[in-house]
C-alpha cells in the first residue's frame, strides 16, 4: 500500500514491478533527454525566446524537436531538461491559464502567473520533475522573463539561458546585451547565442 | 604520526628518526599506510587562462587573483610567465605549484643560456617537456596541480598549446581553461573564424572581451588581468588593466517575479 496514491503526488504503485521487470529485462527504456541550450532576451516592446533542437538520450533521438512551448497566445515556454516533464508541465499550466481566462473573463494571461502556476507545481515535486524553463511573454503591464529551475525558484531577468550549453549562449549575450534593444538586434543576439551552444556544446 | 610510506613496529624502536615526525607518546602510533594525500588538494588557486593566437604571434592573459576557497585573498599575484625570448607560459589552478614550476622553468633556461651554444628551447620543446612532467608527476599520486597555457612564436609560426595536472595535452588556435573553457571559447572561436588572421589589436579586444564576460560570470574571477604577447620581436608583458565592466542593466534585475 503506497501512501502517496492517496494523497496525491507521486503514484508509485508500480515500483514493485518495475523492479521486478529490471531483474529480467537488460534494456529498461530510458526517459528522453534534452542536452539543450535554450535563451531569452528581453528588448524593446517584447520578449524573444530561442531554442535548439536536438533530443538526446545516449544517441540523438530526434533532429528537429520543438522546445518552445505555446503556454498563451502570449506567453511562451522554453524548456531543458526532460523532454516530457517541459511539454506536460507547459500543456498543464496552459490549461490552468485558460480555465482562468475563462473564469474571470481576462482578455490576456499575465506572465506572472504562468511562472506562479510553474513554480508551485514545480516546488511540490521537490525537484524530481526535471524541467529547467525560460517562460516569456508580453502583457499588459509590460513584457516579462522568468527562468525557473527544477526545484521551482524563479528570477526577474532582462535576459537568461538554461540548458547544457548555458555557459556558452550567456557568454554571447553577456558581451552583446544592452537596454532597449531593437527586435532585430535581440533576434539576432538570441541566434547567435544558440548556435553558440550548438557548436560549442553537445 | 609518520609521513609517507611508513610501518612502525615499535613506538621509537631503534631511536627516533632524523627529520621524522612524532605525535606524543600515549597518542596514535599505528602505523600509516598508503600515499600521502595532502598534495590532492590545490589551496590558493588562480581562475581561467586564456590564449589566441593572431597574425605573428601569440597572447595570453589571466587575470591577477589567487582565491583561497571563496575568499578572493592575493589581488595582485602574477599568473604569467616569460619562459625565454620565443616562449611565455600561464598557469591557471594551485598556484604554489605554478610558483615551484616557475623555479624550476627559470632555472632550466638559465642553465640552458650558460652552455652559450647560441639555442635556445623551442616553444614545442618546453611544451614537450612540461607534458612529460605532469604525466609523469601525475602517475606518481603528486601532481602540480595546474592547467598550463603555453605560448610561442618561433622561426616564423605561432605555437599555442594546453597541459593539465593529469597530462593531457594539445594545441589548438585558441585555448581556454576553467570556467573559459565553457563561457571564452565560444567567443573565441567564433572570432577566429569570422576573422582567421587576426591582428595584434584584436586578439587583444577579443580578449579583454572574454575576460570581461568572466567577470560577470565566473564567482571567482576578479576584474583586474595581464597579457602576455609574443611575437617576432620577443616577449611583452603589459601593464595590468581592467576592464570597464557595464552594470547599466542592473536596474532591470529585480526580485523573482
Amino acid at each position: 500500500e503506497f501512501p502517496s496514491s492517496k494523497y496525491g503526488g507521486f503514484d508509485d504503485s508500480n515500483q514493485l514491478r518495475n523492479m521486478e521487470l529490471s531483474k529480467n529485462l537488460s534494456n529498461m527504456p530510458k526517459a528522453r533527454q534534452t542536452g539543450t541550450t535554450i535563451c531569452g532576451l528581453v528588448f524593446n516592446g517584447g520578449v524573444v525566446l530561442g531554442a535548439d533542437t536536438r533530443a538526446t538520450g545516449e544517441q540523438v533521438v530526434d533532429k528537429n524537436c520543438k522546445k518552445l512551448h505555446y503556454v498563451a497566445p502570449n506567453i511562451y515556454c522554453a524548456g531543458a531538461g526532460t523532454a516530457a516533464d517541459c511539454r506536460m508541465v507547459a500543456r498543464s499550466v496552459s490549461s490552468q491559464l485558460e480555465l482562468l481566462r475563462l473564469e474571470t473573463g481576462q482578455t490576456k494571461s499575465r506572465v506572472v502567473s504562468a511562472t506562479t502556476l510553474t513554480r508551485r507545481h514545480l516546488f511540490q515535486h521537490q525537484g524530481m520533475i526535471e524541467a529547467a524553463l525560460i517562460i516569456g511573454g508580453v502583457d499588459n503591464v509590460g513584457a516579462y522573463l522568468y527562468p525557473i529551475a527544477p526545484h521551482g525558484s524563479t528570477d526577474s531577468v532582462p535576459f537568461a539561458t538554461q540548458g547544457s550549453g548555458m555557459l556558452a549562449a550567456m557568454s554571447v549575450i553577456e558581451s552583446r546585451y544592452k537596454d532597449n534593444l531593437t527586435e532585430e538586434e535581440a533576434v539576432q543576439i538570441c541566434s547567435d547565442a544558440i548556435l553558440a551552444g550548438v557548436f560549442n556544446d553537445l | 604520526m609518520a609521513a609517507g610510506f611508513c610501518v612502525q613496529d615499535e613506538f621509537w624502536g631503534n631511536g627516533p628518526r632524523p627529520g621524522g615526525f612524532y605525535s606524543t607518546p600515549g597518542g596514535q602510533t599505528a602505523p600509516q599506510y598508503g600515499p600521502a594525500k595532502h598534495t590532492l588538494h590545490p589551496m590558493t588557486t588562480g581562475t581561467s587562462v586564456l590564449g589566441v593566437k593572431f597574425d605573428g604571434g601569440v597572447v595570453l592573459a589571466a587575470d591577477m587573483l589567487g582565491s583561497y576557497g571563496s575568499l578572493a585573498r592575493y589581488r595582485n599575484i602574477s599568473r604569467v610567465m616569460k619562459v625565454n625570448n620565443t616562449t611565455v607560459l600561464a598557469g591557471a589552478g594551485d598556484y604554489a605549484d605554478y610558483q615551484f614550476l616557475k623555479e624550476v622553468l627559470d632555472q632550466k633556461i638559465i642553465d640552458d643560456e650558460l652552455l652559450g651554444d647560441g639555442h635556445s628551447f623551442s616553444p614545442k620543446a618546453i611544451f614537450s617537456w612540461l607534458t612529460r612532467v605532469m604525466y609523469n608527476r601525475r602517475t606518481r599520486f603528486n601532481p602540480l596541480w595546474n592547467q598550463m597555457v603555453i605560448g610561442g612564436f618561433h622561426k616564423g609560426e605561432a605555437f599555442l598549446g594546453y597541459v593539465d595536472k593529469i597530462g593531457v595535452a594539445y594545441e589548438a588556435p585558441s585555448i581556454a581553461t576553467g570556467l573559459g573553457a565553457y563561457m571564452a571559447q565560444p567567443l573565441l572561436r567564433d572570432a577566429i573564424e569570422k576573422k582567421p588572421n587576426l591582428t595584434h589589436a584584436d586578439a587583444l579586444a577579443l580578449l579583454e572581451r572574454c575576460l570581461k564576460v568572466l567577470f560577470y560570470r565566473d564567482a571567482r574571477s576578479f576584474n583586474k588581468f595581464e597579457f602576455v604577447t609574443v611575437t617576432e620581436a620577443g616577449v611583452e608583458i603589459q601593464k595590468p588593466k581592467s576592464a570597464d565592466a557595464d552594470w547599466s542593466i542592473a536596474h532591470l534585475i529585480k526580485g523573482y517575479e
